[in-house]
Parts: C-alpha cells; sequence; structure tokens
C-alpha cells in the first residue's frame, strides 16, 4: 500500500462546474496595466516594492542607532532627540509597513490567487485601491521626517502621555503624521484583507477544499484574519490619541504638570492606551509569524523533497497560535503594574502558546528526517528560520513569567528576544520566499553563489548581533537609552561588546546589497527557469507560462484532484506528483 | 461537502476523481464579503465601547445629557432600516415601483437621521457641552461620529444602488445590491441602539 492510501468509495467522476467563472477585467492602457492595475500580481509587486523601498530607510536607520551604541559621541549628527526618533521610526515601519504589507499586501496578494487556483482576487478594484491607500499611508509617514520638529520620538508603542507632551521630539506634527499614517493604513489593509480572506473562502478551484490547501495559504489566511480583527485596536488608540492631541480631550492624558506648566488634561488612562495597543500589538507577532510558518513548511517539504509531517496538526497549530494570540496582549504590560491575578492569567495563557508552536516545530524537524534534502538557497533559509524561531521562541518562555520579566523587561534582553522571534525569524523566511518564487515572478533564476553567500554572512551575521544583546541584557543594560556610561553594574567590556555588534550590524546591513544585486542583475541574467524549477506539486508551478500572465491559469481553471503535498510518493515515476493530476496507474497511487 | 466534513479530511487520502465544486460553502460572494467586513465592524465599535467602560471608572467622569431629539433620531433610523428591508422584499417579489419607493425612502430617512444627530450636536454645544469638558463628552461626539461615517459610507453605495435600480435590468442582482444595503442598515441600527442604551443607563 503507498502512503497515498484511496478512500474506499472513491469513485472516478468530475462533477460539472455549479458556480459560473466571474469576469476578469481587462486594462487597455499601459497605466491601466502596470500601474493602476487591477491584477493581483501586479499588485503584489507593487506592495513588495513599496515595502521593501520604506525597510530599506529603517535598515539605515537601525545602522544608525547602532553607530551611536557601538561609537558613543563619535558621530555628533546622532543627537538624543535624533536618536530616539530613528528609534521609532525603525520599530513602526519594521514591524508595519515592511512586514505587515510585504507578508500580506506582497505575499498573500501573489500566492493566494495563483495557489488556490482563481484568476484573481474577488474585488480587485478594492484591491487595487488598498495599495493606493498603503502607499499614501507610507508618504504620510515619511512626511514627517521634513516637517518641523522631525518624525515622532515615542517610541514604537506610542505611549501616552509622553508622546504628545511637549519635550518629546516630534509631538506637535510628527505624532499627529504617525497616527493619520496609521489609521489610512489601517484602511488600507481592510480593503485588501477582506479580499484574502473572501477569495480564500470563495474563489478556490473546484477540488481544492479547505485541507488540501498549502501551508502557505493557511498561514496567509489566519494572519489576515487576525489583522482584521486586531488593526481596529490600533484604529481607534490613534482616533482617541489624536482627539487627544487636537482637540484637549482627556481620553488617556491624566492631570499633569509638563515643563512647569498644568496642562489642560485630566484624569485620563495611560493604561488604556496600552490595553488597546496591545490588544494589537500582540496579534500583529502572529500577523507577522503565521505567514512565515506557512511558507517555511512550503519550503521545508519542497526542497527536502516530502511530504509534510502531520499537516491536519500544522493547520490546526495555525489556528490556535491565532486563538490565542488575542488572549496574551497584557503580557507586554507586566511592569505597567496590574493586579496578580490578571498577571497569572495571561502569564499562563501566554506559557500555553508554547504547546502549538511546538508542535510546529516538530512537524518541521520531523518533515526534514529522512528526507531528500536539497540545500537549496531558499532551504537554507528555511532551516535558518527554524533554529532561530527555537532561540526566540525560548526566551519567549523566560519573558512570559512575570518574575523574569519584570527585571529584564527594560534591558537588552528583550531587545535580543523581539528581534529573533519576530525580526529575524520573519526576515529570514521573506528572504527563503522571494528565492523559492523569485523564478516564478520573473521566470528566472536568482544567483546561487550569490543567494549563498548572502544567506552565511546574514544569519551568521544575525547572531553575532544578537546573541550577545541577551548577555547585556541578563547584565542590565537598560535599552532605549542614548548612551551608556560606565556604572556599577555596567562593566567596560559591555562597551566592547556594543561595538562589536555595531560592526556586525553593518556587515549584515552591507550584504542586503548583494541580495538587491541579485534580484535586480538576476531579471535579465538569471538562468531561465522554465515553469517549475523546484519540482513542486502546488498551482503556481503549473501554469501555462512564466511569469503567469492575466488571468494566471490559461482556459481552463485546474482541477484539484489530491494535497499539496504528494512528494516521493513511492512507485511514482517523479518525486512528485501535481496537485491537478488525476489518479493514473504511474502516478503510484494504489488501485 | 459540508464545513465540518471538508475540516475532517484526510489530505493524505487520495479522493479518486472526485472533483467537487468546493466554492460558495458559505452563500453568495457579496454576502460573505459583507458578513466579515461587519466582523471587523463590530470589533471596532465593540473596542470603542471596552474604552467607554474602563474610562467610565475613572472619578472626572459626569454623565453627558441626552438631547430628547436623539428619541426622534432613533425612530427615524428604524424606520430608514425597515424602508430598506421593504424594498429589498419587494425587490424578492418583482414589484420593481416598492423597491423603488423603499430605497428612496429609507436613504432619505438615512439622510434625516443624519441631520437629526447633527443637531443634536449643535444643542449640546449651545449648552457648553463641548468634546474637551469631559470623557463623557468625548465619548458622545466620538462614538456619533465614527458611526454616523459609516452610515455616510452606506450612504454612497445607497447612491450607486439608485443608479443601479434606476437603469433596470437583472433582477436578482438588484435584489441582491438592496439585500447588502438592508443588512448594512440594520447592523448600524443595532449598533446606534446599543450606543444609545448605552448613553441612557451610564
Amino acid at each position: 500500500m503507498a502512503i497515498t492510501d484511496v478512500a474506499h468509495d472513491a469513485v472516478d467522476y468530475v462533477r460539472p462546474a455549479e458556480i459560473a467563472e466571474e469576469e476578469l477585467y481587462h486594462p487597455k492602457t499601459w497605466l491601466g496595466k502596470y500601474v493602476f492595475s487591477q491584477d493581483a500580481k501586479i499588485i503584489a509587486l507593487q506592495y513588495s516594492m513599496t515595502a521593501m523601498a520604506v525597510g530599506l530607510i529603517a535598515l539605515v536607520l537601525s545602522v544608525l542607532m547602532r553607530l551611536q551604541l557601538g561609537f558613543p559621541n563619535v558621530f555628533s549628527f546622532i543627537t538624543p532627540d535624533a536618536y530616539i526618533q530613528f528609534v521609532t521610526m525603525h520599530g513602526m515601519i519594521m514591524v508595519i509597513y515592511l512586514l505587515t504589507a510585504l507578508f500580506l499586501g506582497g505575499f498573500g496578494n501573489y500566492l493566494i490567487p495563483l495557489m488556490v487556483g482563481a484568476r484573481d482576487m474577488v474585488f480587485p478594484y478594492a484591491n487595487m485601491i488598498s495599495y493606493w491607500i498603503y502607499l499614501l499611508a507610507v508618504l504620510l509617514l515619511l512626511a514627517s521626517f521634513f516637517v518641523p520638529g522631525g518624525p515622532t520620538g515615542a517610541g514604537w508603542t506610542l505611549y501616552p502621555p509622553q508622546t504628545i507632551l511637549p519635550g518629546t521630539p516630534g509631538a506637535e506634527w510628527g505624532i499627529l503624521l504617525m497616527l493619520v499614517s496609521l489609521g489610512f493604513f489601517v484602511i488600507g489593509f481592510t480593503m485588501g484583507g477582506l479580499n484574502y480572506v473572501v477569495t480564500v473562502l470563495q474563489a478556490r478551484t473546484r477540488g481544492m477544499t479547505l485541507m488540501r490547501m498549502p501551508l502557505t495559504v493557511w498561514g496567509i489566511f489566519t494572519a489576515t484574519v487576525l489583522a482584521l480583527f486586531a488593526f481596529p485596536a490600533l484604529f481607534v488608540a490613534a482616533v482617541m490619541m489624536t482627539l487627544d492631541s487636537v482637540l484637549g480631550t482627556s481620553f488617556f492624558m491624566p492631570a499633569i504638570v509638563s515643563m512647569g506648566q498644568t496642562l489642560d488634561y485630566s484624569g485620563g488612562s495611560p493604561v488604556l492606551f496600552q490595553h488597546l495597543f496591545w490588544f494589537f500589538g500582540h496579534p500583529e507577532v502572529y500577523i507577522v509569524a503565521l505567514p512565515a510558518f506557512g511558507i517555511i513548511s512550503e519550503l521545508i517539504s519542497v526542497h527536502a523533497r516530502k511530504n509534510i509531517f502531520g499537516y491536519r496538526l500544522m493547520v490546526w497549530a495555525i489556528v490556535v497560535i491565532g486563538g490565542l494570540s488575542f488572549v496574551v496582549w497584557a503580557h507586554h504590560m507586566y511592569v505597567s503594574g496590574m493586579n496578580p491575578y490578571f498577571g497569572f492569567f495571561f502569564a499562563t495563557t501566554t506559557l500555553i502558546i508554547a504547546v502549538p508552536t511546538a508542535i510546529k516545530v516538530y512537524n518541521w524537524v520531523l518533515t526534514l528526517w529522512q528526507g531528500n534534502i536539497r540545500l537549496t538557497v531558499p532551504m537554507l533559509f528555511a532551516i535558518g528560520f527554524v533554529f532561530t524561531f527555537i532561540n526566540g521562541g525560548l526566551t519567549g518562555i523566560f519573558l512570559g513569567n512575570v518574575i523574569v520579566d519584570v527585571p529584564l523587561s527594560d534591558t537588552y534582553f528583550v531587545v535580543a528576544h523581539f528581534h529573533m522571534v519576530m525580526a529575524v525569524s520573519p526576515v529570514l523566511a521573506v528572504f527563503g520566499a522571494v528565492y523559492h518564487w523569485y523564478p516564478k515572478i520573473t521566470g528566472r533564476m536568482l544567483n546561487e553563489s550569490l543567494g549563498k553567500f548572502h544567506f552565511w554572512i546574514t544569519f551568521v551575521g544575525l547572531y553575532c548581533i544578537y546573541y550577545p544583546m541577551h548577555y547585556l541584557g541578563i547584565l542590565g543594560v537598560p535599552r532605549r537609552y542614548y548612551a551608556n556610561e560606565v556604572t556599577q553594574f555596567i562593566p567596560e567590556s559591555a562597551q566592547i561588546l556594543n561595538a562589536g555588534i555595531s560592526i556586525a550590524a553593518i556587515i549584515v546591513a552591507t550584504t542586503q546589497l548583494v541580495f538587491l544585486y541579485n534580484l535586480a542583475v538576476s531579471t535579465i541574467r538569471g538562468k531561465p527557469a522554465g515553469n517549475n524549477p523546484w519540482g513542486a506539486t502546488t498551482l503556481e508551478w503549473q501554469t501555462a507560462t512564466t511569469p503567469p500572465t492575466h488571468g494566471n491559469f490559461g482556459k481552463e481553471l485546474p482541477l484539484v484532484y489530491r494535497w499539496a503535498y504528494d512528494y516521493s510518493v513511492p512507485g511514482a515515476k517523479e518525486d512528485f506528483i501535481p496537485q491537478n493530476v488525476p489518479a493514473s496507474g504511474d502516478t503510484g497511487d494504489a488501485k | 461537502m459540508t464545513f465540518r466534513q471538508q475540516l475532517a479530511n484526510k489530505p493524505w487520502v487520495f479522493q479518486r476523481g472526485e472533483v467537487a465544486d468546493s466554492r460558495g460553502f458559505l452563500g453568495s460572494t457579496p454576502k460573505v464579503t459583507l458578513g466579515v467586513f461587519l466582523c471587523v465592524a463590530s470589533i471596532l465599535f465593540g473596542l470603542f465601547i471596552a474604552a467607554y467602560f474602563i474610562r467610565m471608572g475613572y472619578s472626572d467622569w459626569r454623565p453627558i445629557p441626552v438631547p430628547a431629539i436623539l428619541w426622534l433620531n432613533t425612530m427615524i433610523l428604524i424606520g430608514s432600516s425597515m424602508f430598506l428591508q421593504w424594498a429589498a422584499f419587494s425587490a424578492g417579489r418583482e414589484y420593481p415601483e416598492g423597491a423603488r419607493l423603499g430605497l428612496y425612502l429609507g436613504g432619505g430617512c438615512a439622510i434625516a437621521f443624519l441631520i437629526g444627530q447633527w443637531l443634536a450636536w449643535h444643542q449640546l454645544g449651545q449648552l457648553g457641552y463641548f468634546i474637551d469638558t469631559n470623557p463623557s463628552n468625548g465619548f458622545f461626539y466620538m462614538l456619533t461620529s465614527v458611526h454616523g461615517l459609516h452610515l455616510i459610507g452606506g450612504l454612497i453605495a445607497w447612491f450607486r444602488a439608485i443608479i443601479r435600480v434606476q437603469r433596470g435590468g437583472d433582477n436578482n442582482l438588484i435584489r441582491m445590491i438592496l439585500e447588502l444595503c438592508a443588512i448594512y442598515w440594520h447592523f448600524l441600527l443595532l449598533v446606534w441602539l446599543v450606543l444609545f442604551g448605552l448613553l441612557l443607563v451610564t
């Protein structure tokens, strides 16, 4: 009996389609085709390029921060105000404008219709508007660099009251632009997000049942649901903060004396803001992580030529992690002061998340077990992701406990933890995904030597950056500080470590130029990829042309006969059977 | 396949040749979309209301007086919702005059409601209850604005529905559009009733 057992009641029968295909919109002008395009693939590229451009800015900001921390008092243009502005903008851009936009707007738009066998998103026009609102949000955010006072320096969490008090950089214009930009981002994302969710629910091709969907789609789908439900909290917080700032309401602002002057605020609750912010902020971690989980499952299965281990458990783990992410938000607020029972509850729910995430890690490792592993560049990044996610996850278990969190909360330990788990890991997944799907997007392979060079420098470099930060954190070196002079508990050697971290950061940041060079040059010089260079089973690799044309699949939509992971089926001619191949003698399916 | 069967499926067990139409198991696409959007909007209002309750617990909270005109506005919004429901029913029974009349009256009532809300603001302003006077005032102005903006968004869809109905054509399409309008209006009515109840009780 082969791995792919045949159901006893299986019949050779293809039911006629019950629902007619929707008509595609066909643009006539160049502008309509490439700029104001309603094709999800073009929108995906627009999203990705904008996100990567703004991400580069955030990368430069992080290098500037590291210059100050590694070599204090050397760079006179990095003032304390400028430093805290860099911190704020780096965090906000990376989390929301880069990772969220890239995973959902970029990969979501490109992969969902292709992988579920749809011609496009269900509402292409709203999808297009979604991108343009996102671009507007990005431009508003970047505009804050050029207004009087510069961008806000409130920290990416924007905690009141200091956010809108005089003395905080950008307390007048910068914060307003930030809040308005976030508002637009949420509105734009909601238009796109409705599309992604409804496309998965309604526009799958015939035979593509929910449990035959690739895990990438499951990850992006669940993350989108989380985002749709979590972003309203950010929206509410942004609206109320804007009113506090502009119209003088006291939602969040307590009675306060600032610089010798009693302000008109009274009685507001800063902790209310924190609850709203983290009700968004914690699911945000999984909005970034779940698509990465899905993508990594895909990469590992394809490049190890093995079916994913425990597919159904993987799906349920994604869904359970998504659900749990809504009941853990206050673990970001242990140091804000809370009822001990409250803290106990949130510590418990936080630690429970370790169960489904551990299941995922075990399943990735078991998929690799005895697989025919090919150490291609995407596979290297995927393995790098699993390593890094375990590291970041373990420190998460430390910080989930109230008594461990309280002393560590304002130290570099937290910086190390959250960069490992939600910066390095997702970025490794992004790189893996780009190396994996680039051949489909452009029709050409990326240069493998440059890719391996990029991987090793990035992977080793990132560990040189973030591993030492754990030690700094345990020493008690506080985060967010402009400069750490030598104190009783910070020895001089901490500064040497800091300088080393900065050098590693500069090297890693510079190496990303190699990646960009590879992306650009390979569009022309890359080896032609053909339709299915990796021998993958999912539908996006089965298109008639590469890159896929408008409408994705030629005249007929593919019919799906099997799940997405028929790799190395015993008795089959090749080591993969695409999803749209029906049963026959030579596919190895038992009679 | 039902939703439950789909999830219970063992995908690695090969189902030979069985190609089911997996689409549309939750109803028509526009309705599903509206449903998902209403979930998002419910969470938005729910979070505003949660913030309202938390902020209410602080000692500086002084309840805002409820202008009498809000009762009238509530009646008008109920009327608006009923007219749109009637429009949807009429379209279902191939009675275009009724559909058109219901649509006009429903939208007209919604506009009257918005004017009424503005009058309520005006009255409160004249009494000296401005947005920054007290957090309860802040919440009143903010919540009525957010609700009003949702209604204005609905009126844009309503306007497009009018164009579609005037042009005539496929009755099924018109019926679906009117049903979607009616569902959205019922939702906004429900939200308003909750908000109004909150104002009355607290």
